[in-house]
């Protein structure tokens, strides 16, 4: 299975949005990297890569993000990985995470998924 | 120019200047920002600080890729990630050179420049450190004369490049999201870096 990783300043939307995923894909690995060691507000480096080393498998790694230095610090974790696949993907972080979570427990593919969180950033939550 | 003690002894005073101004950052930070400035340069600075010890004995680029390093670590913010990479592409330009040049200081600037722009998919007008970064680059590639000279010209370069930013409105980093509100206010970003090259110009001075 593609792993899973959520990206947040803070903990709190890290854990929760696993948390909220995980109700409806219990087997699909998701790792939260919230916040600051302290618990404090912010995003730290060894945390994102210790969230990624934990999910990271034959399938790859898909990170979530929110913003700012969630980008940032992830994108310099993932220039000291190496020979994982692991891809970024644009998206509002809680439904990405859902749809991410359900395809990935059925075993879709890394591209597969990456088209599916991309089909649902752009469905409308208001149908009128 | 500059010996391994003298880059030691630079980056201590880095520490000092960012721990001594640390409450004035977050001031800054906090109308157009979220408040974190000077708590998490602090916070880097001084984890940079407490590995120098270890340091002494190594060469500039392997100096400056363990303070580039610690700021990721550390920081917690933006200013991690850039700062960080800023450091890390300054170490590559110095790597293996226990005395640095004013030409090597202007390269490693260079590098910690178009770092900052990758890094921050940004350029100069849009409110951030680079409003500084790169104005003092420029002055002192310009400038003639001591070292003491053109780092005053590029320090000089580097606050009338924060002075600018409250002219502009940010379209990066969290001020991007008050938009037109960010008008007026002082990037704490571009504060910072003139801070810490205040510290290498007085150094020199």
């Amino acid at each position: 299975m593609v792993g899973i990783v959520i990206v947040s300043h803070s903990q709190k939307i890290a854990e929760g949005t696993r948390e909220l995923a995980l109700q409806m894909a219990p087997e699909a690995p998701i790792a939260a990297a919230g916040g600051l060691p302290d618990g404090g507000i912010g995003t730290d480096f060894q945390r994102i890569y210790d969230a990624i080393e934990s999910v990271a498998g034959t399938d790859g790694v898909i990170v979530l993000f929110d913003m700012g230095s969630a980008i940032m610090t992830t994108e310099m974790v993932i220039d000291s990985f190496e020979g994982t696949d692991i891809r970024m993907v644009d998206g509002p972080v809680v439904e990405s995470s859902v749809v991410a979570a359900v395809s990935s427990a059925v075993g879709m593919d890394m591209d597969g998924i990456v088209e599916a969180i991309r089909d649902a950033a752009q469905t409308p939550k208001l149908s009128s | 120019m500059a010996t391994i003690a003298d880059l030691i002894s630079i980056l201590e005073g880095m520490n000092g200047i960012i721990q001594e101004n640390k409450d004035f950052l977050t001031q800054l930070d906090m109308p157009i920002g979220d408040s974190d400035h000077g708590i998490n340069m602090a916070r880097g600075f001084q984890a940079v600080a407490d590995k120098l010890p270890s340091l002494a004995e190594k060469d500039a680029g392997t100096i400056l890729k363990t303070v580039g390093m610690t700021l990721v670590s550390t920081v917690g913010g933006a200013s991690g990630p850039l700062y960080g990479t800023a450091f890390m592409k300054a170490a590559v330009a110095a790597n293996g050179k226990t005395e640095l040049t004013m030409a090597d200081f202007l390269a490693m600037l260079d590098a910690a420049v178009e770092g900052v722009k990758f890094r921050g998919k940004s350029t100069t007008g849009e409110q951030t450190m680079l409003d500084a970064m790169v104005p003092a680059l420029e002055a002192m590639k310009a400038a003639s004369g001591s070292v003491g000279e053109i780092l005053a010209a590029g320090l000089a370069a580097a606050q009338a490049g924060v002075e600018n930013t409250k002219g502009m409105i940010a379209t990066k980093g969290r001020a991007s999201y008050l938009g037109e509100r960010s008008l007026g206010h002082q990037d704490p970003g571009a504060t910072s870096f003139a801070l810490l090259l205040s510290v290498i110009a007085k150094h020199f001075a």
